[in-house]
Formats: C-alpha cells, structure tokens, sequence
C-alpha cells in the first residue's frame, strides 16, 4: 500500500497534467525514492491510483532503466559505459569495481551496500571516465581515486 | 487507381493504399512482419524495404519501407534491386540471430511466416554463433501458449491484443534486445479475443495451447471449409482433422463476416467433437436402459414405432443445419414439424425477419459494422452474445477521428500516425444495455436499464429524429436529453447502424430499433441495422417456419401426438424439467438425434448418433440472412451419420420409398427449393456435389499429407481407398486439382512459398478484400423495393420495479452460456458458475449480502444460487447467468421473489 506521504506527493502532481496517466514516471520516481525501488505491489498500486492498468504502467517501468524493479543497495552506483569513457579508461574501473565489491553489473553488494549498475552516458564525456553514486557525479575517475570515492559511502 | 511501375513494368494499384499492399494484391512476393492487412503499416520491422526511383532516369535509387509509402500515380519501385534483396536478407538475419532453432518441436513450424520469410529472402545459413538471450515464458490462461524466445519483436501483438481489440492486461516489457511480451504477471489473458495472438504471431511465441494436447502439424491435418456454430454470426472457419479427431479450429478468411479475425468461444470451443459424451452408436431401451444397437437394429425399431404411431410429431433445432430441419420436416409433414423453440423466441426472430424483408435499412454485415461512423447499441451486449462482432463495434469508433486524418492527408493504413493523431477521440458509441459491457470502455455514453426503458428510449430516439415516429410519454430529463443526443449523432454520421437483437428478449426493443431505421430512412438518411440472433441457424429455423415448442408439449399433453422426433436439441436447456418430462414420459414413443449425451437423449427409447458439423454437411443461416454451407471435414464411426440421413433411413423404413433418391445433400437442397421456397436459394450457398475443376475434386489435405500408406497399416497393409464423398465437390485426398477453388470450397489457406495464414494474400482479389469471386454465402431474405411506411406505436409503459419482487433476465456468457463449447476444457475453465446478481441498494435493502444463498421461484419451480451484488445492474432488475448449470429451461424475463435461503 502507498504511504499517506506517497500518496500525497503523487497527487499533488496531478493538476499538472491534462491526464492522470500523465504522472506515472513521476509516481513510480516519488516511490522509488522512499523505498529505493518499485515492487510489483507498487506497480499495483500507483497503477490503480492513477486509472491505469498495472500491465499498462509496468510497460513505461521497465523501458526506463532508472526505475528499479528490484530491491537495490543503499547506494546506487551508474558506471557509464559508452564510447568516451570506454575510450578514457572504463574497463579498468569496471574491473577495479567488480573486483572490490564483488559483484557483477546488476547485482547489489551482500551487506546491500552498493548497487552497480551500467549507464548509457552520464553527460559529462569532457571529463570521462564518469560514475554517478546516488544523486553525486565523479567525474575524471582513476581506479585508485574510486577507491577513495568509495569510502565516503557507508 | 493508379499506374505504378515495379521492376520498370506498369501495374495498376489503389492509390489509397501503400505499396506493400499493392505488391501483395497484384502476386508480388514481398517479406513483411509489422504490416498486418488488418491492423495496417507502422514500419518498424524494415522488412518490406524495396529500391523507389525518382525518376525513369533515376538510375541510382533509394531504399524505402515498402508499407509507409503511398502507391500513388507514377511511383517506380524495384523489389528485384540487388540492393534491396540483400538489405532484406540482412534483416532477416539480424531477426533470426536471438530466434532459436527449434522449428521441429515448434508448433508454428510448418505454417510460420518467419519460416516462409526466410526462404523467401534465401537466409539459408546462419552465421551468429553466440549466446541466444532467454525469457521465462508466462501462463497466460487456457488457450495460448508462450515461448517468448522465439519473439523477433515485430509488435504485432501488443498492436492487436491493445490497439485492435482493446486489451490492457497486455504489454512489452523492457527495451532493445530484452523487449518482453506478456503480461504483468501470470494468468489468463481478460481479452475474448485472446487466440487470436496464435495467428497475429508471425512466429511461435503465441501458439493454440489447446492444440497442443493433441498437436498436428499443419501439413498432416485434414481441413474443410466450415462455419462456426457456437453463435449466429457465422464467422467462417477451418477445422483440422488428424486420425479421426478434431485437433484445431483456425480461421477461415470472410472479408463480410469475421475478417481475420475470430473470438475465443469459437476458436476453442469444438472440443465436443471429442468428448466422451459422444453418442457414437445408436442405442435402444430396452428394460428400462439404453444398450448399443447396429443401425439396421435401429432401423427396424423405427420402421415398428412409425408405422405403429397414430401421429409423429417432430421438434427441430436453431442448432442443426436447414438440411437436418427440413428431413425432419419432411418426415413428420408440416404439420407435424415444431420449431423446438417457444413461441417467444420465435415472435422475436420473425420481427426481425419482417425488419430485414421491410427493407428499412439493410443487414450491415461485420466489415460494414467497421465502417459505421455512429453506432447505437440497443439492449445487447454483444461481446457476451455475439462475441465477434464485440470486435468490428470496437473498430466503429475509429471512423470519426478518420475526419481528421483526411482533413491532414493522412493515409488510414498509416496505422500510429492515425492513433496519434485521434489520441482518445472517438466516434460515437452509444450503449443502452441491461448492464455493464466489455464494450464500454469505448463508448461515448452508456445507459442501464431494465429492457422495456431500453425500448423507450429507442423510440425516443426515433420521434427525435422524425416527428412522425410515436412519441414517448413520461420520459426523465435524463432519458430525453440522451435520446437527444443519440438522435444527433445518428442524424450527423454518414452511415449510421443501429445493433439490437434478442438477448434481451423483447420484442418492444426490437421495434424501437426498426423505428429509428424507419425514421432515419424518412430523413433522407440511409442506416443499416443488425440483430444478434442466439443460435447458428435460429435465422434458417424460423425462415422454415415450424410451430412453437409449447404447441408439441400440448399436443403430447392432450394426446394428440404419441411419438416424438427431437432433433439435436436438449428440451431441458429451453423448458422446465416438468414440461420436458411431461412430453418425454407421456409420449409412447420418444426418438432423439443428437451428438452427445444430455438430459434429453437419456430419456429417449431410441438414440441415432448424429454427425456434428465436422463431420456432416449442411447449411447454416446467420443473423443477415446469409446462408452459408459448412462442409464435412472427416468420416465419423460408422455408425455416425448425418441427421438428415438417419431421417432419410427412417422415412424409408416407414415405407415411403421415394426419398431413396434422397442420395446425396444436393438432393435434400433441390427438395428444400421446391417444398420451402424462402429458403430456394440456399442450394446456391456453394458449388453443387458435380462441381469440378479441370475434372478434379478439391483436395481436403494439403499436398504434403503424410503418413497415407502408413497410417492404417496396423489394420491392413494395404492401403483403403480415400472414403468417398457424394454429398461435396471435396475429396478426403491429398490428390485433386492445383487449382485455387471458388471461395466457398477453400478448406484451408496455402500457396507455394506461404504456409502460414498470411496465405489469405493469395486467395483475395485485392489484400484485405474479398475472396476471388466474391465472398462465400448468399442472401435469403430480399428487401422489399417498396418498404412498408408504418412506424412501430404500441411503447411500452415505465418500467416498474416489483414490490418484494424482481424482474429475472439471462446474462449472457462466452464462456459457459453455449450449449456444445461448454464441453471444451478451456472453456468450462473460464465460465462462471451459478449466481444471481442484483442491485447493491436492492440487496441493502432486502438484508441480502454477497454470496448469500437466495432462492428464486419461476413457473413453480425453485432455483438457488450465490448472491452477486452489482452497482450496474438496474434497480429491480435480477440477473441470473444464461444456460449455466443449474440455472437451465427457465424461460425469461420473469418476477420472481428472491429470499435467502437459511
């Protein structure tokens, strides 16, 4: 079930929009931020909230990749993968990451710690190799700084 | 028409349409996977590329997707272009990288567009030779089955499931290689059209999981043309045998009637064929039980009873063919011949047949109903009771948002532009039903309410739109200002259609429908009109006439008739069990035809098994009035036979030699023309038993049949000769002419190179048409040139809740209503069981609570079912679900007083 903050923040988006349909990425990004991902019950119940079918909003949920489906890490790391940090060196921190946490990309860290997942381009190619954790950009990442990057994260 | 030029050659193409159509319709083998004729171009596969040249000096070209351009006047393509023919192999191949290799144990294989696909581009080797992805596959219900692996993402079915039917349980999942086609989570698919995915798929991800149980492939099944019999719209289909038993219903192409397209109930619904309740030997009472006889045991039997009776009465059936009707007929006399429905049902199918001979507005058949831009819906819900046509109301309301595409010259088939375009628009769909519909999620308005309120506001609707028209007095506000706007609607569209018919039972709506037909008529405004009808020849019954079924309980009663005939039809699903029991005891002697076991056939002293439709001939008139011939599609048991043959049997043992010329169905037909002159025109249905072509039969199986000299070989070594058939143009044989046959003999769709249903390409004067030489069937009611001016007056009064009591109505059910679909498992699986449902304040107000125990009383005799509470139900109005166990023989509408049960 939505909580009463939940559902509050997801209404108050609804005059916003012409359709109620409209706000479904808001909503599932409004959950997505209390409880770090969207479970099928969430699905269930925005979908429901927002006179849509849960097939209908599932469909929008799985085509973005930065709407978690599965329970996540506390910290979510986005390792971009495209071709100026290829070219600048992120197959080396690839390593270094997978190695140090690990895990592979997709999967989450045993003291659910951190999250890996791969990114498309974090827009800041001027400056690659980049990774976001959480809402913060690193940018200009060598294996070694990452390290120190790391531990800011409990 | 326009002159297109493919490969530097002329031809002549609709400029209407894209050119991927155009190269279908004039023979061109084109690859294509999104384009469907029915759901139109999106152009995503970039499978249908073909070089277009600017100029006839333009030697250099362009690549362009075949589907997304206009065929207009002057375009030059090439489809031979080596350029073109290796852009296509190389789609194909990128297709065929993730599809895994698995086309002998896939149950599409042999009838797979991505097979036929492939051959035709010559991807004949693969070169990929890494990792497939994989998917979980989903249960999605009793009637599809998933193998999401095999999926090339081609999005045909998210576009029919959705777009086309209306679906939302439906989706892709995901992005890119990983794009997933299933539901949100298991369980069965909501949508009546569901198997459909099973021929929409151009490969094996959505495949007939009842096909499966006992699956054939494609090339070993023996087809015929045939015609659906579990509703009376007559869609068209193709039955496939295989060692004597019915493995699959597909459909059979009609461009009038189901298009591509069938509904669930019929495409799953034959298992009957199969069942363990098959009466497959005729069987005798004697002392006291039901034993096995041969045939001329039985005939004997019924030489003794029929030269012994002082008067035989018989009781024919909505459900058997004219042919089986008019033997029964014929051998009883006209006299003695009673319809085997009551004389309500009978009153209802003759006003509809007066409305269609009137001439007030003709018959719209399904491809019309899809053309209608403003539909009203009087008392039915169509998706329950005539499911297919469910389907082409839902394509209705895209006619009006078409305005705004031609007014920005966007082609129709240009299916994403046009939906973007309309967004949520839509055409005006106006449902006044009893209850909620599955259609209403598109109509423009809905109005519930008890059926003589449903006949009100339709007469309403009809003095709106003429003056003339009898004016209805005490209407609310409400009613008058919808009527209003209904009236508006019908007036402002371009080809109106009024929907009706008899699932509410009453007469009163069926003529307030005639009265909007006949004033819209009178405002210079041509309308078509539509009745559902219950039965698969309820029309053809009542075109022959017959006495209603009280009459022949009154006759057993006041001992004026002591033997009784039933033709294939179970008297407990229509009467109350002391009505059926008086007639069946009281008579001395009671015959029953029918192909299973029922409540009837056990209280018979004499039991024929009678053929089913795929394993007789006959013909079956659906609710326009079109008589359509079904054709055998295998040899039963011995013993197994027609009905009008047993009947024919039987007037022959009773002394009259003459009908042994009765040999053949032709026959029978010629016989019918000249005893039945309304139904004289049935005989030209279809090609007569003489019709050949280049001197050959038409071959049931495809050309690759295998297993002939083997198949039998446990028996005898020698191979039998094919059965013969006297009664069709159509032999049980691989071996006939090549030829294409005339649309009413194609027993299944194939052409070199086109296994798959997309073979309907070929069979069709243009793509998406009608089939070569026009589409099968002809109409038997004519409308009069003179129509007949008078307007319906006699308006029902206000519909008048009882005190403490209610008005009972049938609900209609896909699943589970039908007599013979009920005996598929899949089916029964989805039918619900015995309730009554009414009004959430009615039953607040009688203390009644969901899922009670109630009782209810109709004709003295007590009924008990769960309580169902429904907010759309009007209130005093009780609804209790049609032919479901065991709420059966209760004639309906009626008050009863419903009480809980302690």
């Amino acid at each position: 079930m939505l909580t009463p903050e939940e559902r509050q923040e997801i209404e108050a988006e609804l005059p916003r929009y012409p359709q109620k349909q409209a706000v479904c990425i808001d909503a599932m990004k409004i959950v997505q931020r209390h409880r770090g991902w969207v479970s099928d019950e969430s699905i269930r119940d925005i979908a429901e909230l927002l006179g849509m079918s849960a097939d209908d909003l599932d469909g929008v949920a799985t085509f973005y990749n930065l709407i978690h489906r599965k329970p996540v890490g506390r910290h979510v790391i986005l390792l971009c993968n495209s071709v100026s940090c290829w070219i600048m060196g992120y197959e080396r921190l690839h390593q270094r990451l997978c190695k140090r946490l690990g895990v592979q990309f997709g999967e989450t860290t045993s003291d659910e710690r951190f999250t890996l997942l791969p990114i498309v381009c974090l827009g800041t190619c001027d400056h690659a190799p980049a990774l976001m954790i959480g809402n913060d950009l690193h940018v200009d990442v060598t294996p070694d700084s990452m390290d120190q990057v790391l531990e800011n994260y409990r | 028409m326009a002159i297109i030029y493919i490969d530097d050659k002329p031809h002549q193409a609709d400029a209407k349409q894209n050119l991927l159509h155009a190269c279908l319709s004039l023979g061109f083998n084109l690859p294509y996977f999104c384009w469907h004729p029915a759901l139109g171009s999106v152009g995503a596969c970039r499978q249908c590329a073909v070089k277009q040249f600017r100029t006839p000096d333009d030697k250099h070209g362009h690549l362009v997707m075949a589907c997304m351009i206009p065929a207009v006047e002057g375009t030059r393509i090439s489809i031979h272009d080596p350029e073109a023919v290796a852009f296509r192999a190389g789609i194909i191949e990128g297709m065929m990288q993730n599809h895994p290799h698995d086309c002998p144990v896939c149950d599409e294989g042999g009838e797979c567009h991505l097979q036929d696909m492939t051959v035709m581009t010559g991807h004949n080797y693969r070169r990929y030779d890494f990792p497939k992805r994989t998917f979980r596959n989903q249960y999605l219900g009793p009637f599809v089955n998933h193998e999401m692996n095999r999926c090339i993402q081609c999005y045909r079915c998210v576009r029919f499931y959705r777009e086309y039917a209306g679906g939302n349980d439906f989706n892709v999942f995901g992005i890119r290689n990983t794009a997933y086609f299933g539901r949100y989570q298991d369980g069965v698919l909501e949508s009546e059209f569901a198997g459909n995915l099973d021929e929409v798929c151009p490969t094996g991800v959505f495949t007939d999981a009842t096909h499966k149980h006992h699956y054939t492939r494609k090339w070993d099944l023996q087809f015929a043309p045939s015609v659906c019999v579990h509703c009376g719209l007559g869609c068209n289909i193709s039955p496939g045998e295989r060692y004597g038993t019915l493995r699959r219903i597909v459909n059979r192409y009609h461009g009038d009637i189901n298009g591509y397209f069938l509904c669930d109930r019929g495409r799953h619904g034959s298992e009957f064929v199969n069942s363990d309740q098959r009466i497959r030997q005729a069987r005798l009472r004697r002392n006291g039980q039901l034993q096995a006889v041969s045939k001329a045991e039985a005939l004997e039997h019924i030489r003794q009873v029929l030269t012994s009776s002082s008067r035989v009465i018989g009781i024919g059936s909505p459900r058997a063919s004219l042919e089986a009707n008019f033997a029964l007929r014929a051998a009883v006399g006209e006299r003695n011949f009673f319809a085997g429905i009551f004389q309500r049902e009978l009153r209802l199918l003759n006003r509809v047949l007066d409305v269609l001979r009137n001439g007030l507005a003709p018959a719209a058949s399904l491809r019309e109903m899809e053309n209608s831009d403003a539909v009203l819906v009087l008392g039915e819900d169509v998706t329950n009771y005539a499911p297919r046509m469910a389907l082409s109301l839902r394509q209705s309301v895209r006619q009006g948002p078409m305005a705004m595409a031609d007014k920005l010259k966007i082609p129709h088939w240009l299916d994403h532009s046009v939906r973007e375009l309309a967004q949520d628009s839509k055409g005006p769909l106006f449902i006044a039903s009893i209850a909620a519909t599955r259609l209403d999620d598109v109509a423009s308005e809905t109005y519930h309410a008890a059926p003589d309120e449903l006949a009100r506001l339709g007469f309403a609707v009809a003095h709106k739109l003429d003056d003339n028209a009898p004016a209805v007095s005490g209407l609310t506000l409400e009613q008058t200002a919808l009527a209003e706007r209904i009236a508006q609607a019908l007036r402002s569209a371009r080809q109106p259609l009024i929907v009706s018919g008899l699932s509410c039972h009453s007469t009163a709506v069926i003529s307030a429908a005639a009265n909007i037909a006949q004033a819209l008529r009178r405002t210079g405004q041509p309308s078509r009109v539509t009745f559902t009808v219950p039965e698969c020849n309820s029309v053809g019954l009542a075109l022959l006439g017959g006495r209603p079924l009280e009459d022949a309980f009154a006759a057993v009663r006041n001992r004026a008739a002591d033997t009784v005939i039933v033709l294939e039809n179970d008297l407990y699903r229509r009467a109350s069990v002391q009505d059926v029991d008086a007639l069946l005891l009281g008579a001395k002697h009671v015959i029953v035809l029918d192909h299973l076991t029922n409540a009837t056939s056990t209280k018979a002293e004499l039991v024929l098994p009678a053929a089913t439709f795929a394993e007789s001939d006959g013909t079956l008139v659906n609710n326009e009035a079109r008589a359509q011939r079904f054709f055998q599609t295998f040899v039963p048991q011995p013993d197994v036979q027609e009905s009008w043959r047993w009947l024919r049997d039987a007037i022959i043992a009773s002394g009259r030699q003459d009908f042994a010329a009765w040999e053949n169905l032709d026959h029978v037909i010629a016989s019918m023309a000249v005893e039945v002159p309304a139904l004289a025109a049935a005989s030209k249905a279809a090609p007569d038993a003489t019709f050949r072509m280049s001197g050959a039969k038409v071959p049931r199986q495809p050309e690759r049949y295998s297993g002939r000299t083997a198949m039998l070989a446990n028996i005898d070594l020698s191979e039998p000769k094919p059965p013969d058939d006297p009664d069709s143009p159509l032999s049980f044989s691989m071996e006939g002419s090549p030829d294409q046959p005339p649309s009413p003999l194609i027993p299944f769709a194939w052409s070199p190179g086109w296994n798959s249903y997309q073979a309907w390409n070929k069979f069709q004067e243009e793509i998406a048409g009608p089939l070569r030489g026009g589409n099968p069937g002809v109409p038997l009611v004519e409308a009069a040139a003179q129509p007949q001016q008078e307007y319906v007056r006699d308006v029902p009064a206000p519909f008048q809740p009882g005190d403490g009591e209610w008005l009972i109505v049938p609900f209609y059910h896909i699943f589970g209503s039908e007599e013979l679909s009920i005996h598929s498992h899949g089916v029964k699986q989805l039918s619900p069981g015995a309730y009554l449902a009414m009004n959430d304040k009615d039953a607040e107000r009688a203390r009644l609570r969901p899922e009670d125990r109630i009782e209810f009383t109709i004709a003295a005799i007590s009924y008990q079912a769960a309580l169902k509470v429904r907010a759309d139900l009007p209130q005093g109005i009780a609804a209790i679900p049609a032919g479901i166990e065991p709420l059966q023989g209760i004639q309906l509408p009626d008050w009863s007083r419903i009480v809980r049960v302690a």
